[in-house]
């Protein structure tokens, strides 16, 4: 798919929504088409997370494996959804595996290209940073509501 | 023609603190700690018409009296269903009441959800663990109202897969295109296909138009509240964002003031009161 297909769906994602179209000219040059049939991993833990995901059709579940119990399912993340932040912090591994449980289209973003444009655009780079922000704090909020278990405690009578 | 709820006729001439025998009829296991019982009156006769949303005190003889949303159907005809889950003594021996034996009944009492009231709205019904069984008769009245509304959408949260209430109605529904169904769960093991997450971001992808949209919300309050904020920032009307307040009710008539929520008694003005009243208190702490 030309580069310039990118573009116009990242200025449809809230996460890029607003940017000048330089910048999403700058982004989209690091991004490339990529697909996964059901059960196939996006991402796994301890891998070098040397990219990002834009989900642009299906469901992809973040899991993580435990001893005994299997995989379990932390969160699902879909249409329009950013997956995966650790390509902006060393050192650079994935936390957690990303499995597809729907056939996923999505665009991949080479981690090193952004973080090289962010650098010699601070501009660029502050922007990305931010919106980044905007959307673990989305995640963080979601996570601690699910730590707080609201439907396991019920006060009694 | 069916007897107002709580009118001198629904209560049959034994006022409104009397409770009225019904024999259970049958008793569902729904999760590990819920049941749905269903049940008639013990004298003959039907169950007093109610509307979505209302509730009754059921009462385990010997034991006490607790107030329960009715989650059968209100165009009636057909028994008075609770669904209860055992958090206490007295619901404990409610969901232990086997097949044969009574409970005691008063009501219903109560507000109810405006479904008649959204004709020509997209109507979202958002539920949180046991919060789906106050909303039931809503999504049942909803659906035969259906071609009145612009649009029907439920969404589920719960904790797992396996303590979400109704299921097996569920999986009907998921195929059922007069609605779009959303569940969600805190946690899964892979086989579920359903969506993991809190059940507020189910919003923001929801097919409904905000700006023609009634709401109605039940579920534990920070549930609620987080729900409440993402319908409003989706563009929700206040006015249009109903929520289900469930305090400690111990008279249901206004009399013990329990359930007060600052001016508002839960058992009169409540359970569903909109949010757009209630929105001073609805985050209120000691309240």
């Amino acid at each position: 798919m030309p580069t310039r297909s990118i573009d116009q769906l990242l200025a449809t994602v809230p996460t890029f929504a607003g940017l000048p179209s330089d910048w999403l000219e700058l982004v989209s040059g690091c991004g490339r088409n990529s697909g996964f049939e059901v059960g196939r991993y996006l991402a796994r833990e301890g891998d070098p997370a040397d990219a990002f995901y834009l989900i642009r059709q299906g469901r992809v579940a973040l899991e993580i494996a435990a001893p005994g119990s299997g995989a379990l399912m932390i969160e699902t993340l879909g249409e329009g959804a950013v997956l995966g932040w650790s390509w902006l912090f060393p050192p650079f591994k994935w936390s957690f595996d990303a499995r597809a449980t729907e056939p996923v289209r999505a665009i991949a973003f080479d981690g090193a290209c952004l973080r090289g444009k962010c650098d010699a655009d601070n501009s660029l780079g502050y922007e990305l940073m931010r919106r980044f922000a905007a959307v673990m704090l989305d995640r963080l909020q979601a996570t601690r509501l699910q730590l707080l278990d609201v439907y396991g405690g019920v006060a009694g009578e | 023609m069916a007897a107002l709820p709580g009118s001198e006729e629904a209560t049959a001439g034994r006022g409104p603190m009397v409770p009225r025998p019904f024999r259970v009829l049958a008793r569902r296991q729904e999760t590990v700690d819920t049941w749905t019982l269903t049940m008639e009156p013990t004298g003959g006769g039907t169950p007093p018409a109610f509307r979505p949303g209302q509730f009754n005190m059921l009462y385990a003889f010997g034991v006490g009296e607790v107030p329960i949303s009715i989650s059968g159907d209100p165009a009636g005809g057909g028994p008075l269903e609770h669904t209860v889950r055992a958090v206490g003594p007295v619901s404990a021996a409610i969901c232990r009441t086997e097949p044969g034996e009574q409970l005691g009944v008063r009501g219903p009492f109560g507000s109810s959800w405006p479904v008649r009231e959204a004709a020509g709205r997209y109507v979202v019904i958002v539920a949180g663990g046991l919060g789906l069984a106050p909303l039931r008769p809503a999504l049942l009245e909803a659906l035969a109202l259906r071609e009145r509304l612009a649009g029907l959408v439920l969404l589920c949260g719960g904790r797992s897969p396996a303590e979400l209430l109704y299921r097996a109605e569920l999986e009907r529904l998921a195929a059922d295109p007069r609605l779009d169904l959303g569940l969600t769960v805190d946690s899964a093991a892979p086989g579920w296909s359903g969506q993991v997450g809190v059940v507020p971001r189910l919003i923001d992808d929801a097919g409904f138009d905000p700006a023609a949209a009634t709401a109605f919300v039940v579920g534990p309050e920070v549930m609620m509240r987080f729900t409440v904020d993402a319908l409003l920032e989706r563009g929700v009307d206040p006015a249009a964002i109903h929520v289900s307040v469930e305090r400690n009710m111990k008279c249901a008539v206004t009399q013990c003031g329990r359930c007060q929520l600052g001016p508002t008694f839960a058992c009169r003005e409540g359970p569903v009161i909109a949010y757009a009243g209630i929105a001073p208190f609805f985050r209120g702490r000691e309240i």
